[in-house]
């Protein structure tokens, strides 16, 4: 990490050497399974980690952010606007809805997938067109990713957030945890395998690749 | 060993280490997975408790049974709870005993926002607030041995952001503690008026002990700058956004940081604001330490640039007390579409709302679960909810009014029939009582008890009706239809009714609508995400016929998150279907079919 970087961090007030990233999606996707397994592979890695959830009535198709904060000491569970290294949307419009937590410079990381509530099934409401065109004329740092078309490749499409999780976690350079391990604890057996390989589709998607998750981050 | 835990993970994990023998609860978000995880541990006898205020009872019993013991709920639940608890204050304690309190600032899902940190003055119990998981077990572990010492129950004290982050957590063993020995002492267990009110002095005088305990414990400590300029006094969560927020000033800030919130240590304060400049109260919703450093006659300040509504965070504390701006932050003009939480596609709950809609002369009561959900569009299906066991009994409030003269809703139009609507779990908890009164005192309301077999809302856990205790043991199932003609509801006006069957749904609501006095509909389908039933019908789905559909739109009026319309044409989300066939049974062309089979 470069000096600016510390410095802009203390700006915006993060306590020293904290990231923070949130993890935006929709009740059902997994988003939280996804910053369990992150958490968890931190922990193992000597970080301080703070994991916050919301639930209660994400189960019914609402909104869910998990914020995922790791350093040497870690203090509040939250990740305030404009605080985030690392913006993970697993649903395009909640992209959108949460791209004012992204701190300036930060990355923002998009899964092309739509999940249309309610108000936009019965017509009454519309999805946002163009969103990944509008995203990319915003935020310099933005990696747009097709988890979905890849886990279903792998033959289950519930299986995006591992895929976005495995690309996640490279781009960052952690690549180095026993994430393999962090899943076997955490993942079914029966449903092991399959996770295994979306974490390494996922990863392979930033294999060697000089990310700006890491440079930026 | 170190392992990264929830707050309420490391609650149960404290509860464990400290011996503990007894556990109960009511589930209630964010509170529900303390006696989840309390229940695997073998050591400890646990129960979902029919309500709180039992939870509370059953937990009192064994404390004065000499076990240590526990009782969780939501600050909702603590008001159910507040009768035992403010005469158990009285009694006082044999083996520990500790009340868990998880209120819920921001109001993520509750009916309001109380700040319970009041009722330990109230009741005058001590009181502690942990601020992350490692304390929640640290000072869990510690709170019944305080129980003991001071002969008091023990309000324990956790938010939605304590009880549902993670963090990483060092664990230790269990302590075995015997039970203590059961001495029968009416002067000090039976609270009549003369021995209430000798315990009443007693009190008076614990409360002295306990300031003392407050301003020595180790749960109250500073932690000093290198200059003693700024002091910031906080408790809970909000410490770990203070200390966050004023990371900046570095060390021209010092904390006095509490764990241990009643009493509160008043020498300890007195003593920390006199060796800073300036001092600052930072805590979430009410002005709870705050009033008490003014009573002490120290300036502070506080609320009156902190808000008391909503949940605090870090960014809100720089705003208040170090004047950070508002910077340019990212955003897109795209508004994206809001996603408020929704009945789920097979809900049990969605053919009764259906029908119930089509009243428009009716005034429902509804109540605290899934089914508040009826209440959004297009069903909206609900004129109050109040809280838990209100379905009924305000219910029987609306009825006694609308069959007086003159009574109408605002355009003049009257009001020609009272619905009720609680849950399984709900009418257990407290609508049984609301129909014993609706019976008695001979109200004409309609009750729908919308039983799926299951506490939906809060995570699907066990209640009377479910014949499972929390341990997974079989037991008695309560039979809601024999309960109903037990409170006395004549046995031809209690319906049960298969609510994915339209038909008799429809007779249903139209007796219910037409009947003189009390009836009851019970419904017959367990909840669409019970595991069991997801998986006998995950090959079962509905499909749209597009040559027999004309794009009437009328399916879509069921409020299915699996039915929707994509340019034009209706469509029914395999995936997420199971079948239900709701929408089929709307549908005047005959052009949605359930196809799939049945798993055994």
């Amino acid at each position: 990490m470069t000096d600016g970087a510390v410095k802009s961090e203390n700006r915006l007030g993060a306590a020293g050497g904290t990231k923070s990233i949130l993890l935006v999606g929709v009740g059902g996707q997994g988003t939280i399974l996804a910053s369990k397994i992150l958490s968890e592979g931190l922990m193992r890695a000597g970080h301080d980690v703070k994991m916050s959830e919301i639930h209660g009535m994400s189960q019914r198709g609402g909104s869910v952010t998990t914020h995922v904060k790791f350093g040497p000491k870690v203090y509040s569970p939250i990740i305030n606007e404009r605080e985030a290294d690392i913006l993970v949307a697993f649903e395009k419009a909640e992209a959108v809805r949460w791209l004012g937590y992204l701190r300036l410079g930060g990355a923002l990381v998009v899964n092309d997938y739509e999940i249309h509530p309610l108000s936009v099934l019965t017509g009454e409401a519309a999805y946002p067109a163009g969103v990944i065109e509008m995203l990319k004329a915003e935020v310099p740092n933005m990696i747009e990713f097709d988890a979905g078309r890849i886990a279903s490749g792998l033959g289950d499409v519930k299986a995006q957030n591992v895929v976005l999780l495995g690309a996640l976690i490279q781009g960052m350079g952690l690549g180095g945890i026993d994430w393999e391990g962090v899943l076997a604890d955490l993942v079914p057996p029966k449903l092991l395998d399959l996770n295994v390989r979306a974490f390494k589709a996922g990863a392979a998607r930033f294999e060697g690749a000089d990310t700006n998750l890491k440079s930026k981050a | 060993m170190k392992e990264i835990m929830t707050g309420n993970e490391a609650i149960a994990r404290g509860a464990w280490e400290a011996g503990c023998h007894v556990a109960a609860a009511y589930p209630g978000t964010p509170s529900s997975e303390i006696l989840e995880n309390v229940s695997r541990y073998a050591e400890i006898k646990s129960e979902w408790s029919t309500n709180e205020k039992v939870a509370v009872e059953v937990a009192a019993g064994a404390s004065l049974a000499g076990a240590r013991s526990m009782a969780a709920m939501k600050h909702v639940g603590l008001n159910v709870a507040a009768d035992p608890l403010f005469t158990m204050s009285y009694i006082g304690s044999n083996g520990g005993f500790v009340v868990i309190t998880a209120d819920d600032p921001g109001l993520f899902s509750s009916q309001n926002e109380q700040d319970n940190r009041w009722y330990a003055p109230h009741a005058k119990l001590p009181m502690m607030e942990p601020s992350d998981s490692q304390e929640c077990l640290d000072f869990m572990r510690d709170a019944f041995g305080i129980s003991e010492r001071f002969d008091a129950p023990l309000l324990f004290r956790v938010t939605t952001r304590i009880c549902h982050s993670k963090s990483v957590v060092e664990t230790g063993a269990r302590v075995e503690v015997p039970i203590k020995p059961y001495v029968k002492d009416p002067g000090k267990t039976v609270m009549a008026p003369a021995s209430a009110k000798r315990r009443r002095y007693f009190l008076e005088e614990r409360e002295r002990r306990l300031r003392k305990f407050s301003n020595d414990c180790p749960y109250n400590w500073v932690e000093w700058g290198s200059v003693r300029k700024i002091g910031v006094i906080t408790s809970g969560i909000s410490y770990q956004h203070a200390r966050e927020a004023f990371a900046e000033l570095g060390g021209s800030v010092s904390f006095l940081k509490l764990g241990f919130t009643h009493p509160l240590p008043d020498e300890t304060i007195k003593k920390f604001a006199s060796e800073v400049e300036t001092l600052y109260v930072v805590e979430e919703n009410e002005p709870y330490i705050e009033s008490f450093v003014r009573q002490l006659g120290i300036s502070c300040v506080g609320k009156s640039a902190i808000p008391a509504v909503d949940e605090l965070n870090s960014g809100i504390v720089k705003r208040a007390l170090l004047g950070a701006g508002e910077e340019r932050a990212y955003g897109v003009d795209a508004p994206p579409p809001p996603r408020p939480p929704v009945l789920c596609p097979g809900c049990s709950h969605r053919g009764i709302f259906y029908e119930i809609a089509k009243y428009k002369d009716v005034v429902v009561s509804s109540d605290i679960g899934c089914y508040t959900l009826g209440v959004m569009p297009p069903l909206g299906v609900a004129d109050s909810v109040i809280c838990m066991g209100a379905g009924v009994s305000a219910g029987i409030g609306f009825s006694k009014v609308f069959s007086m003269p003159g009574a109408a809703r605002g355009d003049g139009s009257a009001v020609k029939k009272v619905f009720g609507v609680i849950g399984d779990s709900t009418f257990f908890h407290s609508g049984v009582t609301g129909l014993i009164d609706a019976v008695v005192n001979k109200s004409g309301m309609a009750l729908f008890i919308m039983d799926n077999r299951t506490t939906a809302m809060t995570g699907h856990q066990d209640n009377p009706g479910t014949g499972r205790t929390i341990a997974g043991e079989p037991t008695c199932r309560i039979d809601l239809e024999a309960l109903c003609v037990a409170c006395g509801v004549r046995r031809e006006n209690v319906r049960l009714v298969d609510p994915y069957d339209l038909t008799r749904v429809r007779e249903a609501v139209r007796e219910a609508y037409d009947a003189g006095d009390i009836y009851v509909i019970i419904t017959t389908r367990p909840c669409a995400l019970i595991k069991d039933v997801t998986r006998g019908r995950e090959n079962v789905s509905c499909q749209v016929d597009g040559d027999l559909c004309v794009k009437c739109k009328v399916c879509l009026k069921v409020g299915c998150p699996a039915i929707s319309l994509r340019e034009g044409a209706v469509e029914i989300a395999r995936m997420m279907c199971n079948g239900c066939a709701i929408c089929a049974q709307v549908c005047p062309k005959n052009a949605i079919s359930k196809v799939g089979e049945f798993n055994d």
